[in-house]
């Protein structure tokens, strides 16, 4: 490899005493600042600021509109049109989630029942939220699209136990999905 | 007896509103300051929440208050959290460390004035705690012992990057030391006077050293030697203002706390209220550098324009409130020049090491001398005869142009004997 000698370059006098990089960088941040404070900076409008700087100022503010479609919020279950479950309990989740926040029992659908082809539901379904790294791994992996990743993040608790979404509070977050359904499709 | 007695009563009066009231609350103002104007100068927000929570009580709104609390959460947070000792330290410099840094600084504030004199029933009170007359001497033996605080805190906590802050320190403390003993020289021979008050009260009557633009309550044009003299002061303005910097650890020469070299600098190894300590003591000796700045270069209490004897004339029946108008106006300065000191923090990066040495050894040492040697020619003009001041003037020039030449020969870099 060659070697590139690279020489520092030569100041003139004005860049050496340093002055006038001084006044230009006062004039600088101080444009900057009366443009924040009259809502005028760089970027505002877009960011739907506050009128302050280019900040949204959170509670009040939100982001929800301008949310694009692949956010990834929390995971959680989704029923099909006529409000059945989709999971089958696979577990294919339980196991690729990295930082194993799943956490499924699953029973068995008896055989007298009309659905069971389908042969398990989950008895209990938790995602641990503060494990979970919203990673999407599980809304991938998934065979019956029966999880997916919303756009609910404000997800809070006092407790540990309050950030563990149980079954009910998943299908809660999910809603409902349309589109393709496999095992749960009696057609199929 | 008794007249002791009232004296030694309104001396701890003094001290404790002017220190306590007065001086102590402006740190946390200028921190909040500091977040919020780095915040606009950055586009962001910056603490505007903290306040009185009123929807716990069952209102309808907080009432936030600009978020002028956060200081005091800040404040309250730091007295809770663990105190955390590590355990190869030597204890007792490691505990008297913050406690060195802070003191000194609050210690100069009884020299500064804060105000004309009031008058209040009959008896005349002066708005300064102590009124020596060897002010600004006494502000620099006091304040440099802040560094010692540093330099313990760097040695005492075992560890290697508070270590090299606290290095950092003293070297820097001994540089910037003598410029800023040197800048100010050339003011004190201009006053004649190192009483911090009479100061400001020849400031108030003659105009300000940077704005000499009335005599005795009339605005006009300065006389010829005071218009000269705003040269060196101008140089000397500069010349202190930059070594206040350097001496308060601020931006650009917070090289002993300089985070991205080294961690956190010289408290690296303390938390909680210690920690709170180290940086209350560096506020207060950013506001008690401003208070100096203020009080040598822009008038003090002084309102100028000759509107100062009409402002000590105001009273309400036999109190003579005028000084504490003055107070309000010298806060506003103070304040304001701490905004100065803020936007020099946010704009200006930091030096590397050499370069902050260079600066204050060959340039601002060169600088301050030259500079003493040019007022007192300035000062002496009207009482020497043409051909000294010819020759004095001469000298001088010699004298700048050789010192530029050695500055520069030792500056050049050494060539290799072989290339
Ligand atoms: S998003 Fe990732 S971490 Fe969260 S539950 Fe799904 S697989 Fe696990
Ligand atoms: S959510 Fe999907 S991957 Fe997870 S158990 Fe149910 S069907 Fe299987």
């Amino acid at each position: 490899m060659a070697v590139v000698k690279i020489q520092r370059p030569k100041l003139g006098f004005g860049e050496k005493i340093y002055f006038a990089a001084l006044i230009k960088g006062f004039i600088l941040t101080m444009t900057h600042a009366v443009k924040s404070l009259l809502g005028k900076s760089m970027g505002a409008k877009s960011l739907e600021s506050s009128g302050l700087g280019v900040t949204m100022q959170f509670p009040e503010q939100r982001w929800d509109a301008q949310m694009p479609d692949y956010y990834r919020g929390a995971p959680a279950l989704v029923t099909d049109e006529q409000g059945r479950e989709r999971c089958v309990s696979c577990q294919l989740c339980e196991f690729i989630c990295p930082p194993k926040a799943i956490k499924i029992v699953p029973g068995e659908i008896p055989s007298d029942d009309p659905w069971a082809k389908v042969e398990k539901r989950p008895k209990e379904f938790d995602i641990d939220m503060i494990r979970c790294i919203y990673c999407g791994m599980c809304e991938e992996v998934c065979p019956e699209q029966a999880i997916f990743l919303r756009k609910d993040y404000l997800i809070t608790g006092l407790k540990r136990a309050d950030m563990v979404h149980d079954k009910k509070k998943l299908y809660e977050i999910g809603g409902v999905r349309t589109g393709l359904v496999n095992k749960w499709n009696e057609l199929k | 007896m008794p007249d002791l007695l009232l004296q030694l009563a309104i001396i701890l009066f003094k001290i404790v509103t002017l220190t306590f009231i007065v001086v102590l609350p402006l740190v946390p103002i200028s921190v909040y300051f500091e977040r919020r104007f780095s915040a606009i100068i950055q586009d962001r927000v910056g603490p505007n929440r903290v306040g009185i929570p009123l929807s716990l009580l069952g209102f309808k709104k907080d009432f936030h208050f600009f978020g002028l609390i956060q200081p005091m959460a800040d404040g309250i947070k730091l007295f809770l959290k663990e105190d955390f000792t590590p355990q190869y330290v030597r204890k007792a410099f490691y505990w008297l460390a913050p406690a060195l840094t802070v003191v000194p600084a609050l210690i100069t504030v009884c020299v500064v004035p804060f105000g004309s004199p009031i008058t209040i029933f009959g008896h005349t009170e002066k708005l300064v705690i102590a009124d020596i007359d060897v002010g600004p001497l006494f502000v620099f033996a006091i304040a440099s012992l802040s560094v010692y605080g540093i330099t313990l805190a760097g040695w005492s906590s075992n560890s290697k990057f508070p270590f090299i802050g606290g290095v950092r320190s003293t070297a820097q403390m001994i540089s910037y030391e003598i410029c800023l003993g040197l800048s100010i020289i050339p003011v004190l021979l201009y006053f004649g006077e190192l009483n911090l008050g009479k100061i400001v009260e020849h400031q108030a009557q003659h105009g300000w050293l940077l704005l000499p633009l009335w005599q005795n309550g009339q605005i006009g044009l300065p006389d010829m030697q005071t218009a000269l003299f705003w040269i060196p002061a101008v140089i000397a303005f500069l010349i202190f203002t930059i070594s206040i910097f350097a001496e308060t650890n601020r931006m650009p020469f917070d090289l002993p706390e300089c985070e991205t070299e080294l961690v956190g600098g010289y408290h690296t190894e303390y938390s909680s209220m210690k920690f709170a300590l180290f940086f209350m003591g560096e506020y207060a000796a950013m506001v008690i550098g401003s208070a100096m700045v203020v009080t040598l270069f822009l008038g003090g209490w002084s309102a100028g324009f000759g509107l100062d004897p009409l402002i000590a004339k105001l009273g309400i029946g036999g109190f003579q409130i005028g000084g504490l108008i003055h107070l309000g106006i010298f806060l506003t300065k103070l304040v304001g020049f701490i905004l100065f000191f803020i936007l020099v923090r946010w704009t200006v990066p930091r030096f590397r090491y050499d370069q902050l040495m260079k600066l204050g050894w060959v340039i601002f040492f060169e600088a301050a001398l030259i500079n003493v040697f040019l007022a007192a020619l300035i000062l002496a003009a009207p009482d020497l005869t043409a051909v000294i001041l010819g020759t004095g003037a001469v000298l001088l020039i010699a004298v700048t142009a050789a010192v530029i030449w050695v500055a520069k020969t030792s500056e050049a870099p050494v060539k290799p004997l072989r290339a």
